[in-house]
């Protein structure tokens, strides 16, 4: 069990890490960060407090604690790419939309300058 | 009394149809003399914007390539913008015979309906294609008429007429993928009327069909979804009174 508690605390802290890496290096936008930051800080904090993660275990009536960890942990996982997956609809709307409305506009200045060299 | 062909845009959406799009455009032209003819181009990587400006068509050209919902609605939402008061869209592959196109464009303003579909199908019988798309439309043909509470013969058809009404609904929201399918839903919960008219195929001038077995199965799932999405979709009634007034 401590085995599998330590390496969640290194991967929790392994993506702390690497999302500020990438925040630093504009890699990632700060407001795309925070979801990650977020559900890592609260892994790195479950798996460092046994207490808490035994209440956990309790109200979701998982025998094992680090099973109701990684229950969590793909919670958290879920949400965030339920989130992603909202965000990245939302940019193809705009993507499609703003493709749409550069191609009328270019049509209209091809028939502007068409009509001014008649 | 004004010619309503004055009113009237032709929209040909194409895809790599270098082989095809010029032969398309003159045998508008042909058929529908003084009608502007828009080629809409789903940023194309071979010669289709020049042999379809060559052929005196307009081209619409994207920036990046957008499926053909998006490229069908960029057309549509140009002729919106100009004015127009009905749009044909033929296919750019050259399957659509355009000797059909005035009969679409009679029955779009004799019949009053928001939409007409040049139906391969009229008859019901599906003819001479594949196993799986035959399967497939007579699929379709089984949802969508409770759906549309009348039968429909030719769902996939890309050869549709609309009216003004019809052009504003899908420059404000047209289905990006496999889009006919999905469409009729959307005029159905406008409360928009349909019908179809019988037209002619031809055989692919250049190229053959992208869908293999595997993007049919697909194909069905994602439409099946996309129907669904629709009707669950809430959307403001308009009582056809009202909409005509």
């Amino acid at each position: 069990m401590d085995r599998l508690l330590n390496v969640m605390t290194g991967l929790s802290a392994l993506l702390i890490l690497l999302v500020l890496f990438s925040v630093r290096r504009a890699r990632i936008r700060v407001e795309y960060s925070v979801t990650w930051l977020i559900g890592a800080v609260a892994l790195l904090v479950l798996s460092r407090s046994r207490e808490l993660l035994h209440s956990f275990a309790d109200l979701l009536g998982v025998n094992y604690p680090p099973l109701a960890l990684l229950l969590i942990v793909g919670c958290v996982f879920l949400v965030i790419l339920y989130r992603f997956s909202l965000i990245i609809s939302r940019l193809k709307d705009d993507n499609i939309a703003l493709a749409q409305r550069v191609a009328i506009l270019e049509y209209h200045i091809q028939s502007i300058k068409e009509a001014s060299h008649m | 009394m004004p010619d309503p062909r004055g009113k009237l845009m032709i929209l040909i959406p194409a895809f790599n149809e270098q082989g095809a799009v010029g032969g398309v455009v003159h045998a508008v032209r042909q058929t529908m003399p003084g009608v502007p003819v828009v080629v809409v181009d789903d940023c194309s990587s071979d010669a289709t914007v020049a042999i379809a400006r060559g052929a005196s068509a307009d081209v619409l050209a994207l920036p990046h390539h957008l499926g053909l919902g998006g490229c069908v609605q960029a057309g549509y939402k140009l002729a919106f913008e100009l004015g127009y008061q009905y749009v044909i869209r033929v296919d750019g592959d050259g399957q659509h015979d355009a000797r059909d196109i005035p009969k679409v464009f009679e029955t779009l303003l004799a019949s009053g309906c928001e939409m007409v579909i040049g139906s391969r199908y009229f008859d019901g019988n599906v003819g001479s294609t594949s196993l799986l798309r035959a399967v497939g439309i007579r699929f379709f043909r089984m949802v969508l008429r409770p759906i549309l509470g009348k039968p429909v013969r030719d769902p996939t058809s890309g050869f549709v007429g609309v009216n003004r009404s019809a052009l504003e609904v899908f420059s404000r929201s047209f289905p990006l993928e496999y889009p006919e399918i999905e469409a009729l839903v959307v005029l159905q919960r406008r409360r928009f009327r349909f019908v179809e008219v019988p037209c002619r195929t031809l055989p692919r001038r250049t190229g053959r069909s992208s869908i293999t077995p595997m993007k049919s199965i697909y194909y069905i799932v994602h439409v099946l979804l996309g129907v669904f999405v629709n009707v669950l979709k809430y959307e403001r009634r308009i009582p056809r009174e009202s909409r005509r007034s």
